[in-house]
């Protein structure tokens, strides 16, 4: 019987293209007995629509809420655009009551009310805070001790603060700390809370791929051998955009970017094939020697 | 892209002389009441918010410094036509680090919400939210993909409620906006 239960929020982003992370995430979740129970029914956080108007990223995002609160349980998403915007949103309705019956009018044509009865979480803070460490070590029975990795968080799990506050967005140690764990050394880079550029994707799309090069060298250069990313976006930004990225500035980084749960699943005995490392755009298998 | 952004840099800050009939004096009050830009006018232009842009670090036209000033100044249509607000890829450094406490990123979300009103949404958003209307969805994700959900042990993508997004879109006003856009 597992003892910690959410609703899963997958989002767009990660049916869309990111499979691997879905895949990963819910071997390692299992494993740490923690119950994913499927949304029955779900629409876009809507972040991608807050640009252009503001009003229908909160009415997608309370539709989405209200979803969570007919079935009475706390929402964990994998992606951080989707957990930071929801979490927003269910903190904002939550201490606004005008802002909350303008949405609520919003909401009342679709039959649904917001009430504000359940939290938000991304993966990254379900466990530290709610697995912990001492139940993830538990679980880990091949160290990848030989492994010298960096992070990148994305913004998301970050700031702004005021919404999302977990953990420190000027010295973040929650993914470093998980990672860890797996018996992996973390390394520290420059700059290594910055933003990949990959929201401006479509608008501009020279600035995003100079400011995911400019990280791509601090990790070459902090001799990591792989970069652990928690976010969907953040991932296509540095692993599917890596060759172009390369070919773009005419240098070769070959750095392979998993998802933190697919490092955890190797520390677990996970085979690749069970965490979907053949999915990712830059080959994985130089790094699992080291494994 | 490099020429967009030159020209929406001519077009939005670069021209030095403002003229007082450009200024309409009540902009500000109206970023100031909508959410996210209610401390518009604390701003004291320090320029942390620009040292501390990862995008300005690359673009020779992006300011949100320069932005916030010509918001509390009320060069409307000159700040409304420019491509450069929609370079922020809403990082929130600077709303963290605001020492005046003014969300830049939000000022720079009200500014675009104002030019979607004119008509001037981008198109990579206008198929985000065809792509939402259609499927609920930010993307339109392939049947293929969706079949191999089945092959990779993943549970189905449920289908979303596309009569609820289409009385959202409605209710919100945004259908309505959605027609006003230009090509």
């Amino acid at each position: 019987m597992a003892e910690l239960k959410y609703l899963f929020f997958l989002g767009c982003v990660i049916p869309y293209r990111i499979s691997s992370y879905e895949i990963s995430a819910r071997k390692v979740l299992e494993k740490l007995d923690v119950e994913l129970v499927e949304m029955p029914e779900f629409n876009c956080c809507g972040l991608p629509l807050d640009p252009v108007s503001h009003d229908m990223m909160l009415a997608l995002a309370a539709r989405n809420l209200c979803l969570a609160e007919q079935q009475g349980l706390d929402i964990m998403a994998l992606c951080p655009g989707c957990s930071g915007t929801l979490r927003k949103v269910n903190k904002t309705l939550q201490e606004e009551k005008e802002l909350k019956e303008k949405v609520n009018e919003y909401l009342k044509e679709i039959g649904m009310e917001f009430k504000g009865t359940i939290k938000v979480r991304h993966l990254v803070q379900v466990l530290t805070e709610e697995v912990g460490f001492e139940k993830i070590k538990e679980t880990i029975v091949k160290p990848l001790s030989q492994l010298r990795v960096t992070e990148h968080n994305g913004c998301h799990v970050l700031r702004p603060t005021k919404y999302i506050g977990f953990d420190d967005p000027e010295n973040p140690v929650m993914l470093k700390n998980l990672i860890e764990l797996t018996g992996a050394k973390c390394l520290d880079y420059m700059d290594e809370t910055e933003c990949c550029g990959a929201p401006i994707i479509g608008v501009n799309d020279r600035i995003p791929l100079q400011l995911s090069r400019e990280k791509l060298n601090h990790i070459k250069e902090a001799g990591a051998q792989a970069l652990i990313t928690v976010c969907p976006f953040c991932h296509m930004m540095f692993d599917i955009n890596q060759p172009r990225i390369e070919r773009t500035f005419n240098e070769t980084f070959g750095i392979p970017v998993l998802h933190y749960p697919q490092l955890l699943g190797l520390a677990m005995g996970f085979s690749p094939e069970d965490l979907a490392l053949e999915k990712l755009r830059v080959d994985a298998s130089k790094i699992l020697v080291s494994v | 892209m490099a020429n967009a952004e030159k020209k929406a840099e001519t077009g939005a800050s670069d021209t030095k002389i403002v003229k007082s009939s450009e200024i309409d004096p009540r902009f500000k009050y109206k970023i100031s009441e909508i959410p996210g830009g209610e401390k518009i006018m604390l701003c004291f232009q320090c320029g942390t918010c620009t040292a501390d842009c990862p995008i300005a670090r690359f673009s020779d036209y992006y300011r949100p410094r320069r932005l916030m000033r010509m918001t509390q100044l009320g060069l409307k249509d000159r700040i409304l036509s420019s491509d450069v607000i929609w370079l922020c890829a809403a990082c929130f450094t600077c709303v963290d680090h605001c020492p005046q406490d003014v969300e830049i990123a939000g000022v720079l979300r009200a500014l675009r919400n104002l030019a979607v009103e004119e008509g001037l949404m981008p198109r990579v958003h206008r198929e985000l939210a065809a792509n939402i209307l259609k499927m609920g969805y930010a993307y339109r994700i392939p049947e293929m993909r969706l079949k191999r959900r089945e092959e990779e042990e993943l549970p189905p993508l449920p289908k979303a409620d596309l009569e609820s997004m289409a009385k959202l879109f409605k209710a919100t006003g945004f259908s309505k906006t959605l027609e006003k856009q230009r090509e």
